[in-house]
């Protein structure tokens, strides 16, 4: 085998109430290209927060170059050798390139100012990014850079501090294809140069291709490890999951009603010159797929009156409705689940009761004064109908769960009448459990006759959950696929822009 | 959420002790009656101040406003012999107009609290002193608006009008904060204004009306601060006093992050405040020292709330983390009870904090 750069052996993570490392061991060998999966929550991101010193692991040994450290500290780990391509880029986009790959330790003139000394960190990194081939100049605001550029400028301050180790979190969620596979020739040149990758990503088939070996983390724990010739997408999923997958789908009850949502020639301010037509049937689930900015998101906030309609309008049961500000989508029955639950979903600090009410308060007051008793039971009618996991209707909602915090979000809208649900990202950090339980809740809701539109990234969860699926590229539809032409491959397609091959051979 | 509460009183309450042993003359009838219509003069408009630092805003116009109102109610008084209650009227109404202004500019027009309210503090200042080419405008020896004097400078039984308004004036702002769906959807917007947007709440006009009622609150202060001191100097006339308003709010548990803070602290921070003044004239500090001694006080008082804070939400922390490793034993059941949870517990807190 080869030289081991790095080793974490017996590594123990507790946080109040949650075990996030159970006794982890992971061993990183000079030059390979580690592929580290789990799903949600296994721990991937708690443990390479622990390898780049920032939090400190409550047992075990980090063995580096022969030491046994009990924790690291940054700059220990930065020391090491081990660099971080953060899932959320930190960058000061108020910066330029050059800046930022030496933020924290500038070049300095000489004489008694020690002015920063721009030229000189400009002509150290042209040479990275001419390695890196980017198409980009140290003197390049941050600003100005798409993703994928900056991602590079990370890589570059990587290379700046001549690491060995460079962990990558989720490098590729936010990429194009081309892009995504312009990020692994750079990775297949660094471990040409001796350079060890740790690679945390969801997208399994990137995984197989560069990944030297994988290790499987699941539950806070080291639940197995394949060498690049055992890789498969079954056997990956079946140590992510622990068990093989299962159709999530439920159809149905019955079949969908008439009446629901048509978005017709909607135009958002995201794509002002791109129309979006489509239609949701009371009683289905409609999978709306895409690629990141492909105008998912825009579109649901245009729905739910965040952004205002540049044109075209919506219709509930044939009949247009004005959505000017997300209280007219209300009063419609369009409800929004946010993307991001934490700062558009919930008010963190306040009592779980709080924000099961805070849309619909005035329901429970007379004279504007509240009336505490009948909030409290809808609170509590919610917290047990959705199953909400909590001692009591006052915890904060910061206190829990990212699945039971996403109930909570729910259980603001089902406690009134939804007509048309927009879910965004529903299960986005949620563990496995808690996943299921959403659908099954979408599910009810859908049979209960309301019309959903489910936005999602996750493609077992379009292809799992939805009814039909519409897939969005560059700003308008381009494309609806029924659930005979579901196919990972069909919604790829459409995602790209590219015309459906089958939409012949599936049509009758 | 009382505790805070429950802490200042404690404070008032030592704090008063310690002065009045030393200077009996501090618990004396007269004094204790004097602080309270100070009490009463400096809360009323904190009230308004304390709900704009509650959605995350601030005021830093009332001050202003104060010298601005006051030297057009003295002049409707007098130069134009306008009947009291409608000058009443027009000077409420002024301070609502301004606060509207405020608002609107800072929800509508989405310009930072506050660089509009210390625009406002600049304007009415400098209208004021405009207005009447800077000199002092006072009532006469004529009784323009006796009626209305003794209303506001007047006492019941003894105890101050100005205390009796501002205990008024909290008890219904302490109901439509504290009781009402405006005041959760105030805290909501304070503390998180896009999940307040999100959940279908008009987020401008919630704001918006705290600047509101700030001013209109400020308004019924010109008033009670013209009768206390008989006239309008445009250029000193509630100078700093809304420095005393945010002092007295963040001293009674707001936090200027927003979606923090009481009506009964907000109170209980102007009392506190009142009387630092009044012991440091008592205990014969040099006057100078009186910004000094506030300063301080609120800088400490702001500390030992920070730390309590943190050191309750390690608690809490704590026992949580108590809680799942018991439950974790007792799931491992028969298997050896894991040590590791209580082992790792003062390193993970560690962290926390």
């Amino acid at each position: 085998m080869a030289e081991t750069l790095l080793e974490l052996a017996g590594i123990s993570k507790t946080y109040p109430g949650v075990r996030a490392l159970d006794n982890v061991n992971l061993r990183v060998y000079r030059g390979e290209v580690l592929g580290l999966i789990g799903e949600n929550g296994a721990g991937k991101s708690t443990l390479m927060r622990v390898l780049g010193g920032v939090i400190a692991p409550s047992e075990g040994v980090i063995r580096i170059g022969g030491n046994d450290h009990a924790r690291l500290t940054v700059s220990e780990a930065t020391r090491a050798g081990i660099a971080f391509v953060h899932q959320e880029l930190n960058l000061f986009e108020n910066l330029d390139v050059a800046a930022n790959v030496f933020i924290g330790r500038e070049k300095l003139t000489g004489g008694p100012l020690k002015l920063v000394d721009n030229a000189e960190m400009r002509a150290r990194v042209t040479p990275l990014l001419a390695r890196l081939g980017a198409d980009f100049t140290p003197s390049t605001l941050v600003d100005d850079l798409s993703i994928a550029q900056r991602q590079m400028v990370e890589i570059a301050k990587a290379l700046s501090i001549d690491a060995r180790v460079i962990i990558m979190d989720e490098p590729t969620s936010s990429l194009t294809i081309s892009e995504t596979e312009r990020l692994l020739e750079v990775i297949a040149d660094l471990k040409a140069h001796g350079i060890s990758v740790i690679f945390i990503s969801h997208r399994l088939g990137e995984i197989m291709t560069c990944a030297d070996r994988i290790v499987v983390l699941r539950d806070g724990r080291t639940v197995g490890e394949l060498a690049r010739d055992e890789l498969s997408h079954a056997a990956m999923i079946r140590l992510m999951i622990g068990r093989d997958l299962k159709a999530l789908y439920t159809p149905p009850k019955r079949p969908p009603q008439p009446g629901g949502c048509d978005i017709v020639g909607l135009v958002t301010s995201a794509f002002p010159d791109r129309q979006i037509n489509l239609s949701v049937r009371s009683g289905e689930i409609l999978g709306l797929a895409g690629l990141v900015g492909a105008g998912r998101t825009s579109l649901a906030r245009a729905a739910f009156g965040i952004d205002p309609l540049l044109g075209g309008e919506i219709r509930i049961d044939n009949a247009p409705v004005g959505v000017a500000s997300p209280r007219d989508a209300i009063r419609q029955g369009i409800y929004l689940v946010p993307e991001d639950r934490k700062k558009s979903g919930l008010v963190l600090e306040l009592p779980i009761r709080e924000n099961v009410t805070l849309a619909s308060l005035l329901n429970y007051a007379r004279m504007w004064l509240v009336n505490g008793a009948a909030e409290r039971k809808v609170a509590k009618e919610q917290v047990r109908s959705l199953s909400i996991k909590a001692p009591s209707i006052d915890m904060e909602a910061v206190t829990l769960s990212g699945g039971n915090q996403q109930k909570v979000v729910l259980g603001k809208w089902l406690s009134m009448q939804p007509r048309v649900m927009f879910f965004d990202e529903p299960t986005r950090g949620i563990d496995v459990g808690a996943k299921s339980e959403i659908y099954v809740l979408m599910r009810g809701l859908a049979d209960q006759g309301v019309a959903i539109v489910m936005i999602s990234s996750d493609m077992e969860e379009v292809i799992g959950v939805s009814d039909r699926v519409a897939v969005m590229h560059e700003g308008s539809v381009s494309g609806v696929l029924e659930r005979e032409q579901f196919s990972e491959y069909n919604v790829l397609r459409l995602a790209v822009g590219q015309a459906l091959e089958t939409m012949e051979a599936a049509a009758p | 959420m009382m505790k805070k509460e429950l802490g200042l009183c404690l404070l008032l309450v030592v704090i008063s002790a310690i002065t009045g042993a030393i200077n009996p003359a501090f618990l004396s009838l007269v004094n204790l009656l004097n602080m309270a219509n100070l009490i009463g003069l400096f809360g009323v408009f904190a009230l308004g101040v304390g709900l704009v630092i509650i959605t995350g805003g601030i005021d830093l116009s009332v001050g202003s406003m104060f010298a601005l109102l006051g030297v057009v109610f003295v002049d409707l008084l007098t130069t134009y012999q306008v009947y009291w209650p409608f000058a009443l009227l027009l000077v409420l109404l002024g301070g609502l107009a301004l606060g509207g202004i405020q608002g609107f500019l800072i929800t509508r027009l989405k310009m930072q609290p506050f660089i509009v309210t210390l625009c406002g503090l600049l304007i009415y200042r400098g209208a004021a002193r405009y207005y009447t080419s800077d000199s002092t405008r006072g009532f006469g020896y004529g009784d323009e608006a006796s009626t209305l004097s003794n209303i506001a400078s007047g006492n019941i039984a003894g105890v101050p009008n100005t205390f009796v308004f501002l205990i008024i004036l909290a008890l219904i702002l302490g109901v439509l904060l504290h009781r009402s769906v405006y005041g959760r959807w105030l805290y909501a917007v304070g503390k998180n204004e896009e999940a307040a947007r999100f959940s279908g709440i008009r987020t401008d006009i919630v704001i918006a009306t705290a600047y509101i009622i700030s001013g209109g609150l400020a308004g019924v202060s010109t008033v009670l601060f013209v009768f206390y001191t008989n006239s309008v100097s445009p250029s000193s006339f509630g100078n700093f006093y809304e420095l005393y308003a945010i002092a007295a709010a963040v001293l009674g548990g707001c936090s200027l992050r927003g979606g923090e803070g009481s009506i009964l602290g907000i109170v209980l921070g102007t009392a506190l405040l009142q009387v630092l003044q009044n012991l440091v004239n008592i205990l014969g500090i040099p006057n100078s020292l009186n910004f000094a001694v506030m300063g301080t006080v609120i800088l400490l008082g702001v500390l030992a709330d920070q730390q309590l804070q943190s050191r309750r939400r390690r608690k809490v922390a704590l026992a949580g983390l108590a809680r799942t490793a018991q439950r974790s034993t007792l799931v491992q059941g028969k298997q050896s009870a894991s040590p590791r949870g209580a082992a790792a517990l003062p390193m993970s807190t560690g962290d926390q904090a």
